[in-house]
């Protein structure tokens, strides 16, 4: 029976998944003629414009088509993971973003992993001690990452321990997987802090809510050890509103991945988008645009399938309905 | 849009002690404001006249925060940078909540087929990365920072919209609204004179918290070489700009991003202390 109300509910969430993704890539296949003038000018890039090569593009972007046809085609070649070939050095779209995903997805890795230790922690030390010095800290903390964006964030990490202190490289990702931490240690701090002060003021709010219910009060009256009440009755129903939040915290990390990885000078997803739109590679900008719209809406539906695995009234709320 | 998740104000925290914060956060914010309309008889020199043939120096007696890599007076361009970092966000803020208001209201109080229509689209726009979004279309489209202030508009559109209806469903039960409809006064003057009233101090707190929000975006636009035109003294274009002489002059980037930082988390305490007051 529950296993059948999941299954119902992943169901549920695919059919306004994909909707969501068509409408997207619809979006994204529309930037060629959203971009000023002839769309073979803008796909052609800084190549020589003889007839030859325009007609190519012509053919090869089916620019002869009506809009819809283009985009069906478009489409059709994207779902047999055919994204086309970049304007500058004409490389296919795919292999190059093969090659840039594997610092962006570590970098974000280890961002998750001390956002969702030291963040929460925080916001549960925060809570317990309410009002005290370290709650202050806290808010003001919460203030602070809220309004700093990770460039920002990140330059300032870079002038401390890069340059005064010395203590980390300035850029690239490095080689090998020491080296390559050690290259990524203040990235990943940089882009953890930006989206670990969303985490601790939600913890800290829910967990103070939490800590304020009766069945709290009377698992204490029952003489349970704090350890047992912490754990088992108040961090876990405290932590739905962090899952619930999940889907604005994976947005948050991959958006703000952009700005740390072109900020570090490292060679991931989001340099290259920055990259590609600098000099207007169109079908890299939708190859990786899409990559990462894909990497969204993915993401999110996992996040809405732990959430209703881990809060049991959604679960059974699911069978009965 | 704003990350105002905080529903739990700490009832403990000594209020001097955050007034102090608050009486900075307006003094930042009147520093920037001046900057901003008054900077050409405040900065000590033009924010462009280059020097080529010293480039970048440190900070010295002669110019406070040092030169970038054209010679050109850092300090003055941090102050005349107050104006892009005023004018764009509170476009940003005022232009997307004018809408929002609109559709807000009419989602809110209407219903039905008008507000599942409004509904849907506004989740959709919230599952979009919105720095993403602005960055490709930006980047694609070109048009400089007025692009990119109004591509904010439209992303910001969704999530105030969704602010405003929530506060507009609050009003609907209330007796007032009632009385209202009885008396056959028009629907449209429910909205605008009885309800609006009754959602504005709402807005306002959001609306200075969508201003820091709008800050930080159109800086990360203008860091990444979009938005701003290449030289205008813009705080996101001086990181961008200055990137390269971290080591020789620190300090061209370490007051631009400072002043991102500064302005943005006191509209955010300014935001929150408003949403305090005035929904109390």
């Amino acid at each position: 029976m529950i296993r059948s109300g999941v299954a119902r509910l992943i169901l549920m969430r695919l059919a306004i998944a994909i909707p969501l993704l068509l409408i997207i890539s619809f979006g994204i296949f529309s930037l060629v003629h959203l971009a000023p003038g002839d769309p073979v000018r803008a796909l052609l890039g800084t190549r020589p414009s003889d007839p030859e090569t325009l007609a190519n593009l012509r053919e090869r972007y089916h620019l002869n088509d009506p809009f819809i046809v283009q985009y069906g085609k478009w489409l059709g070649q994207v779902l047999q993971g055919d994204l086309g070939r970049s304007i500058n050095g004409n490389r296919l779209v795919l292999s190059s973003i093969k090659e840039r995903a594997g610092v962006t997805v570590y970098l974000c890795l280890v961002s998750t992993v001390i956002v969702l230790t030291a963040g929460i922690l925080l916001g549960m030390l925060a809570a317990f001690k309410r009002g005290g010095r370290l709650d202050r800290f806290v808010v003001m903390f919460g203030v602070f990452g809220i309004s700093s964006p990770a460039f920002v964030t990140g330059i300032f990490l870079l002038y401390v321990f890069g340059v005064v202190l010395g203590w980390f490289p300035t850029f690239g990702a490095g080689r090998g997987f020491l080296d390559r931490f050690w290259h990524l240690t203040l990235p990943s701090l940089a882009l953890a802090l930006s989206i670990m002060a969303i985490v601790v003021k939600i913890t800290r709010a829910s967990m103070i809510e939490v800590m304020d219910r009766d069945y709290v009060a009377f698992a204490r009256a029952r003489g349970m050890s704090a350890m047992r009440i912490t754990l088992a009755y108040i961090l876990r129903n405290a932590l739905i509103p962090v899952v619930t939040a999940g889907g604005l915290i994976v947005i948050g990390f991959l958006a703000n991945a952009i700005y740390v990885e072109v900020t570090f000078a490292l060679p991931g997803l989001g340099s290259l988008i920055v990259d590609a739109v600098q000099k207007r590679d169109i079908p890299l900008i939708q190859g990786t645009t899409l990559v990462f719209a894909l990497f969204v809406v993915i993401i999110n539906l996992v996040v809405d399938v732990i959430y209703t695995l881990i809060d049991p009234r959604i679960r059974f709320g699911a069978v009965q309905s | 849009m704003s990350l105002h998740l905080d529903s739990a104000k700490p009832e403990g925290a000594p209020r001097a002690t955050m007034s102090v914060a608050m009486v900075l956060a307006f003094v930042v914010v009147a520093i920037v404001v001046i900057c901003a309309f008054f900077g050409a008889s405040i900065a000590p020199d033009s924010p462009f006249t280059q020097r080529l043939d010293i480039g970048d120096v440190p900070p010295s007696a002669q110019f406070l925060a040092g030169t970038d890599l054209l010679g050109r007076d850092v300090l003055s361009r941090v102050i005349h940078g107050a104006w892009t970092a005023l004018v764009g966000p509170v476009v940003v803020a005022a232009g997307a909540f004018s809408i929002a208001t609109v559709l807000g209201l009419l989602s809110g109080y209407l219903g039905g087929m008008v507000d599942s229509v409004i509904m849907r689209w506004v989740d959709f726009m919230l599952a979009l990365p919105t720095p993403l979004v602005a960055i490709v279309v930006v980047g694609v489209v070109g048009g400089g920072y007025w692009t990119a202030v109004f591509v904010l508009v439209i992303l910001f559109t969704a999530p105030d919209t969704r602010i405003v209806r929530s506060a507009v469903l609050e009003q609907r039960p209330r007796p007032y609204i009632d009385a209202a409809r009885a008396l056959g006064i028009s629907k449209t003057r429910i909205l605008f004179i009885h309800i609006l009233p009754n959602v504005l101090p709402i807005i306002l707190a959001y609306v200075v918290l969508d201003f820091a929000f709008a800050l930080v975006n159109l800086a990360g636009l203008s860091f990444l070489g979009l938005g701003v035109e290449p030289g205008t003294p813009d705080w996101g274009r001086l990181l961008f700009e200055n990137r390269t002489i971290l080591f020789t002059n620190p300090v061209a980037l370490l007051l631009p991003a400072g002043s991102v930082i500064l302005t943005a988390v006191s509209m955010n305490l300014i935001g929150d202390w408003l949403f305090a007051r005035l929904t109390r």
